[in-house]
């Protein structure tokens, strides 16, 4: 079109003259304060955006309308307007007991969801009596062995009204059992019960690195959840394909963006070759992205992110369902930003972040405490994370119009950006064969590491301040802050407990659905029937995975 | 010619937090060490067993986990009962401010809290190691 053409030149034409008439006597008079600007993912940022930059960018086709196709500017029509972001803090510690008085608190609090944090036993699929969890026993999150621990840990949390996340991946068809079970014993339906699986296990190999089987018998055991869900528990997330983790292990925004898109297609690949109608269990897959400092860059992520989805889901899955092309997503601030020292300055990069996630259009968040870098959070530094969204959600004026950053020149340019750099990756994926084989391969774990490096390194040239840490440090810091500390006995008492629960239970019953589960797993048959059934049986977290790693074997990382 | 510092980064327990050692492994081998990096979920064991193999002037072990009150001792333990008297240990990671005196008088050397410098980290190891025969 000429027409488009000659305004395009128009608007260079208009860019270059400001140059000449404005920009140059000021540069002479005062230069900038350095050569390259730079986002927290080492992209360079240009000193202005103006018309010359979006002219490739259509309203109709590239931004559009909140809730219309392509989505860019939000999936709701009312934005925030009707209905708040979910602010779900995760939390996680010690017994069963001590995490179920925080989720208590936080709920009293004024918190509107919940999400459970394990500790490694249980995130690699031991109980607290093994011998590889000698020291590691309720440290990282709580421990939770059998059902008899997930009962305690619900307690007096109705199931049919709290929806809860559970942040759990290898293991994560016997938590979800567990879950079930105890949904169950409350008398909540499972068609009404909500809430979310992490159960994103390509992440895992590429960030996470809490694996137990090989990927493609753990890809099996994820599409048997999504079968599972989709039958029996229609309202529950069975996934929540994780960015967040690949970004703290040293993405860029743009690796976040791909890989995390990259995996969900390849889960939906997986769901529609297990023969699932992908207008059916597809709108049930939602996302989880990381929010980092640099306030821009992370919004235009989640516009891109939108963006892209509804157009993969279109063009590469010819789906019909709008719900199907709704990108829906969890965010949570960037721990790995946070630091041990002067701790109390996390509390404002904290709320900054968040406020990224708000203006992105996040549908559920949550804010890092300021001892992240230290220990797991304090009652007091949980709090003060809560209160940090309520002041966003409630003070600033950013929840009362929909998608404020719409039409920046900046923001609709970072924004097509992204989503070219999340294309190219998919392009060098497909031509490895898909997300499964470039994990095999070592690319995504390759590309991540190196971005590690580089901004390590910028870190120590200085080029990326961190304050505190690289200028305006302190010798003398002020104020020292409490910690967590989390009780060595924690090992025995859960130790005791879940002999107690072996000796209780009916062997027989046991052994059976034991063996059920091994049944299932060697013919290629859909284990969560017989993973709830061992769960029932107080089979614990060990023995069934045990049985899983007997059939599927072990994974082995790598080397690279 | 100088004989190269040779260092073991190792990963104990279940803790799967890589960045930072793998950070540091390249960092250490750029300032032209010899680094070997054990890989995730290593006991003390495998990690003493490996560290004689590789007969290293230094093992440095990542720990972010909070696990490292059992773990580091006992690795500190097996490297003496395996003769490595000179084999310095080194911690990384995230360790309260009140278990470092602890860990010091258990044998670990130093313990480098987030936020270090990987300069810091080089510096420090050619100050301390000396490179055996
Ligand atoms: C990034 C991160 C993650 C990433 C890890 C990605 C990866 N592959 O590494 C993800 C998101 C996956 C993650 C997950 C979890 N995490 Co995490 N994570 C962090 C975080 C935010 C930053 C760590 C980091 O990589 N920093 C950047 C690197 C470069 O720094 P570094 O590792 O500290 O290394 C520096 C120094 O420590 C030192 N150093 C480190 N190692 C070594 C080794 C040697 C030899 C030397 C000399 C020096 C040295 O030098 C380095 C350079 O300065 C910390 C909190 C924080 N801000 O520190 C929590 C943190 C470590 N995580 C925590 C937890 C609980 C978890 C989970 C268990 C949560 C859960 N229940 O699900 C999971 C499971 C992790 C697992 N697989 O083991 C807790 C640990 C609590 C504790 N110890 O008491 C922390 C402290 C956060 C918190 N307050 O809750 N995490």
């Amino acid at each position: 079109m000429p027409e488009t053409k000659e305004i395009a030149s128009q608007a260079q034409a208009e860019v270059e003259r400001w140059e000449q008439e404005t920009l140059a006597p000021a540069l002479n008079k005062r230069p900038e304060r350095k050569k390259r600007f730079e986002t927290v993912s080492l992209d360079e940022v240009a000193r202005l955006y103006t018309p010359a930059d979006t002219e490739e960018i259509d309203f109709e086709r590239d931004i559009s309308f909140p809730g219309e196709f392509p989505y860019t500017r939000g999936i709701h029509p009312t934005g925030y307007r009707g209905k708040l972001w979910t602010m779900r803090q995760f939390a996680g510690f010690g017994m069963p007991e001590e995490t179920n008085g925080r989720f208590k608190y936080l709920l009293k609090q004024g918190q509107t969801g919940l999400s459970v944090a394990y500790d490694l036993p249980t995130l690699m699929g031991y109980d607290s009596d093994s011998p590889l969890s000698e020291g590691e026993v309720g440290k990282c999150g709580v421990a939770v062995s059998s059902l008899a621990d997930m009962e305690i840990l619900f307690d007096g949390i109705p199931l049919e009204e709290v929806t809860v996340s559970q942040t759990i991946n290898a293991p994560a068809s016997v938590l979800l059992a567990m879950y079930l079970v105890v949904a169950e014993k409350q008398n909540a339906d499972w068609k009404r019960i909500s809430g979310t699986l992490q159960n994103d296990i390509l992440k895992e190999y590429i960030a996470q690195k809490e694996w137990i089987y090989p990927i493609r018998p753990a890809m099996k055991l994820v599409t048997d959840t999504f079968e599972f869900c989709t039958r029996h528990v229609p309202r529950y997330n069975p996934i929540s394909v994780s960015g967040y983790h690949i970004r703290e292990a040293g993405a860029t925004a743009i690796q976040e963006l791909a890989f995390t898109l990259r995996d969900g297609i390849e889960y939906v690949e997986w769901g529609a070759r297990a023969g699932l109608d992908v207008d059916e269990f597809v709108p049930r897959i939602s996302f989880f992205f990381n929010a980092h400092n640099d306030f821009f860059e992370e919004i235009a992520k989640y516009r891109a992110a939108r963006r892209i989805w509804s157009r993969v889901m279109r063009e590469r899955f010819n789906a019909k369902n709008p719900r199907t092309l709704q990108l829906r997503f969890h965010t949570q601030t960037a721990g790995v930003s946070l630091t041990v020292q002067q701790p109390l300055n996390n509390i404002v990069r904290v709320a900054i972040q968040a406020l990224a996630g708000v203006l992105g259009g996040t549908q559920s968040l949550h804010t890092d405490a300021y001892d992240e870098a230290l220990a797991l959070p304090t009652d007091r530094a949980a709090l003060i994370a809560l209160r940090t969204q309520q002041i966003i959600s409630e003070e600033t004026g950013a929840a009362n119009t929909i998608d404020p950053l719409g039409g920046s020149y900046f923001v609709e340019t970072l924004t097509k950006k992204m989503e070219d750099g999340a294309l190219d990756y998919f392009q060098k994926i497909d031509a490895m064969g898909g997300m499964v084989e470039a994990i095999e391969k070592g690319f995504p774990q390759r590309e991540i590491q190196e971005s590690a490096y580089q901004y390590q390194k910028a870190v120590e040239r200085g080029d990326q301040t961190i304050v505190g840490v690289n200028k305006y440090q302190m010798s003398e810091e002020p104020a020292e802050i409490s910690t967590l500390v989390i009780d060595e006995a924690v090992r025995d008492l859960q130790v005791a407990r879940l002999e107690q629960t072996r000796t209780r239970r009916d062997k027989g019953a046991v052994a059976n659905a034991l063996e059920k589960v091994k049944k299932a797993a060697r013919d290629d048959e859909n284990t969560m029937p017989a993973t709830i059934e061992a769960v029932r049986a107080y089979a614990t977290l060990g023995e069934i995975c045990d049985a899983l790693r007997d059939v599927y074997g072990l994974y082995e990382e790598p080397a690279f | 010619m100088e004989k190269k510092i040779r260092v073991l980064v190792a990963k104990p327990g279940l803790d799967g937090h890589d960045r930072g050692a793998k950070v540091i492994a390249r960092a250490l081998r750029d300032a032209g060490m010899e680094v070997i990096y054990t890989g995730l979920r290593q006991t003390p064991e495998m990690i003493a067993a490996a560290a004689l193999q590789e007969d290293v002037d230094a093992v440095g072990v990542s720990i972010l986990s909070g696990a490292h009150n059992t773990l580091c001792p006992r690795i500190v333990q097996l490297l003496r009962e395996n003769g490595m008297d000179d084999c310095m240990v080194l911690v990384g990671g995230i360790v309260p401010q009140e278990d470092i005196p602890k860990l010091k008088e258990q044998g670990v050397s130093e313990i480098f809290l987030p936020g270090t410098s990987t300069e810091d980290i080089v510096k420090f190891l050619r100050e301390h190691v000396r490179p055996r025969e």
